[in-house]
């Protein structure tokens, strides 16, 4: 009882400094967004701009403010649902995000989970290895798994299994003859999701083979660090009195190995996961260019291009509530692992 | 005469560092009695853990048994497999540490950490492993048993927790316990409360226990016979009351004059000069005579060989030989 409570309380704690967190963050976007663009105005209008078009519209984006004052009404806007309006395209910028999400989101999940499985599987058996040829294995496929760019592994992967092996596709979510053959139903956007919910095998089966490649690319950091991360921690665990104890006790091996160490070591290894995913979108913007994946990172690099501002903050925006989520959702995941954390 | 429930006989442990082998224990031999509390009893670095870690086969990897053998009620510990071995851990054997606030998982209920070993070795359901966990709990004098079965390590006091470490050491019919040292990471005031509970916990179950520990006023209110080490090496052994009342070995005699007296406040206590050495293999002689106030030349030549005083007394010091140390 008197747990739960103080559990409560720490989580309330965590999502208000959540809160101050992100209202920070738009205080640094707003004021370098509003600062790098030499004119924003003539960036809006495009290069045939001329200088009473640039007053009109200056004036229409109340350009013509002052800054704290363009603050507060941008804060005002983004709480409406109105993240402004994109440069190049002219549409809504949340609504662009919204459209692209989806894509980014499917691959971004299904290179974590790839990531945190592999990783702790990987990071466990290392350690009961340790210092066997397995373990040395592991190791310098994870230095070359955090060290390797994330583009040159997604071209590398692209000639051997496609161009090589031609056993899978070379980019894109689905096939492109797909769409007339078995269109998939757009109901989440997830396309994983979509084409279980409308029993479309054919296209599940397609929708899996385009996603192998770009996921295991962007897994390949991501498991690099965790299976270090747990392959330390289980190490250290395992050296623990408390771990002397359970042998003394005449407890199984793999019950001390997998309940009573692994508990103990994925604190830690949930903490680098959190800080993972925010290599993992990053990374995603070149794994998406190089799969030509419709998702947000090809937006983004666009947008960046075309000095996009409102787009450029909008998604910085949006991947920062993105990742204060995930890093709230592991603070309240260790409160639940360990029970000591919601006193500290 | 009885048979021992556990004869360790010339047992040889070594360490194999970065810096060459270290020989951690060399012949230490003795017996444990059933039903009897047994002290081991040395400073720090004699090889007192070694030798309790050794009986349950939980030596470091860097150690090496390289002679002797461990018999518990009969059985060589050191060649069956490593499945008996596990059925004797916490089965029959069961082992209490220093720090309970390190000896205990974090992470897991006591409930779920006792209910787990009884469970493992008594092969009872959960409900039954429960009840029994919590007569165990209430034996040690625990209030609120409930509370504390669902409680974590770090919401007990540490006295608490060593509490419930003797309650899980005493869950499942256990003819021996290894408790090292005990106390000593506990407040002085729950010090005696908790060596009180054990021997009365001991007495009741009929438990043969060791006793390891560098405190010989807590041996010597404790321990029906106990053995001196130093160095590796039994320097003294024997019933309690006969090493307190003629202590035959010089090592001995400075632990005990270490012991503060009640009513000697303001005397310095005294201390035996030097140091345990860090690899007493490479000494020649006594490992002893290095410190020792009777050191003479044969001591640096020839190492002494136990000396029995009496039937349940013996000394590896050639003054005890000779009957001079008094």
């Amino acid at each position: 009882m008197l747990m739960n409570l103080q559990k409560a309380e720490y989580i309330l704690r965590r999502l208000l400094t959540s809160v101050f967190v992100l209202l920070g963050l738009t205080v640094i976007t707003f004021f370098i967004a509003r600062v790098v663009p030499s004119n924003a105005a003539a960036l809006y209008i495009g290069p045939k701009a001329r200088p009473e078009d640039i007053e009109r519209v200056t004036k229409l984006l109340g350009l013509d403010k002052p800054l704290p004052v363009q603050y507060l009404v941008y804060m005002r806007d983004v709480l409406k649902g109105d993240w402004g309006t994109s440069i190049s395209s002219k549409r809504p910028v949340l609504q662009e995000i919204a459209s692209r999400f989806p894509a980014t989101f499917e691959l971004l999940c299904t290179a974590m989970i790839i990531a945190v499985a592999t990783g702790i599987v990987v990071g466990v058996i290392s350690a009961q290895w340790q210092g066997k040829w397995l373990d040395i294995l592991v190791r310098a496929a994870s230095i070359v798994g955090v060290s390797v760019p994330a583009f040159w592994l997604g071209l590398l992967l692209q000639i051997l299994f496609f161009r090589n092996l031609n056993i899978l596709p070379l980019s894109g979510r689905v096939d492109s003859d797909l769409r007339f053959t078995h269109p998939i139903m757009v109901t989440t956007g997830i396309y994983l999701i979509d084409a279980i919910i409308h029993q479309n095998w054919v296209a599940l089966k397609d929708v899996c083979l385009h996603m192998i490649l770009p996921a295991l690319t962007l897994a390949a950091y991501p498991a690099s660090l965790i299976a270090r991360m747990t392959r330390a921690t289980m190490l250290e665990v395992q050296s623990q009195d408390y771990i002397r104890t359970a042998r003394a006790y005449g407890l199984k091996e793999s019950f001390i190995v997998y309940i009573l160490a692994l508990k103990n070591a994925i604190s830690p290894t949930l903490t680098v996961i959190g800080l993972t995913l925010a290599y993992a979108l990053t990374g995603s913007f070149f794994v998406e260019i190089v799969f030509n994946w419709p998702g947000l990172g090809m937006f983004t690099v666009r947008s960046l291009l075309n000095l996009d501002y409102p787009a450029i903050m909008g998604i910085t925006l949006f991947g920062a509530i993105g990742y204060v989520l995930i890093n709230l959702l592991v603070d309240i995941v260790q409160t639940w692992i360990d029970p000591r954390i919601s006193l500290s | 005469m009885r048979d021992p429930i556990l004869r360790i006989e010339d047992l040889h442990i070594e360490f194999r560092t970065s810096r060459g082998v270290i020989h951690a224990l060399q012949g230490v031999t003795f017996d444990v009695m059933p039903g009897e509390i047994f002290g081991v009893v040395g400073e720090t670095g004699c090889g007192k853990t070694i030798t309790g870690l050794s009986v349950l086969r939980l030596l470091p990897r860097s150690a090496r048994i390289t002679q002797g053998n461990i018999r518990f009620e009969g059985v060589d510990l050191l060649k069956i497999s490593q499945r008996e071995m596990r059925s004797i851990r916490g089965g029959k054997i069961s082992i209490i540490f220093q720090d309970p606030s390190t000896s205990m998982n974090p992470l897991f209920t006591i409930g779920f950490q006792m209910n787990k070993v009884i469970r493992e070795h008594l092969k009872f359901s959960r409900e039954k492993a429960r009840e029994r966990a919590l007569t165990m709990l209430a034996a040690t004098g625990l209030p609120d048993v409930e509370r504390i079965y669902d409680s974590y390590p770090h919401q007990l006091s540490g006295g608490m927790l060593q509490r419930a470490m003797i309650a899980l050491a005493l869950s499942c019919e256990h003819s021996l316990l290894i408790a090292d040292e005990p106390t000593t990471a506990l407040d002085v005031t729950i010090q005696s409360q908790i060596l009180q509970l054990m021997r009365e916990l001991q007495q009741k179950l009929g438990v043969a226990m060791i006793l390891i520990t560098h405190n010989l006023g807590v041996v010597a209110n404790m321990c029906d016979r106990l053995v001196v080490l130093y160095a590796g090496r039994v320097v003294e052994i024997g019933e309690s009351r006969s090493i307190f009342e003629n202590p035959q070995h010089p090592y001995t005699r400075g632990l005990m004059s270490a012991i503060p007296a009640p009513g000697s406040r303001g005397n310095r206590l005294s201390a035996i000069p030097g140091n345990v050495p860090i690899d007493p293999g490479a000494l020649k002689g006594c490992v002893f005579a290095p410190r020792c106030a009777f050191v003479m030349p044969r001591c640096l030549k020839e190492s002494p060989v136990m000396f029995h005083l009496s039937k349940d007394h013996a000394s590896t010091c050639f003054l005890a030989e000779r009957g001079d140390l008094f």
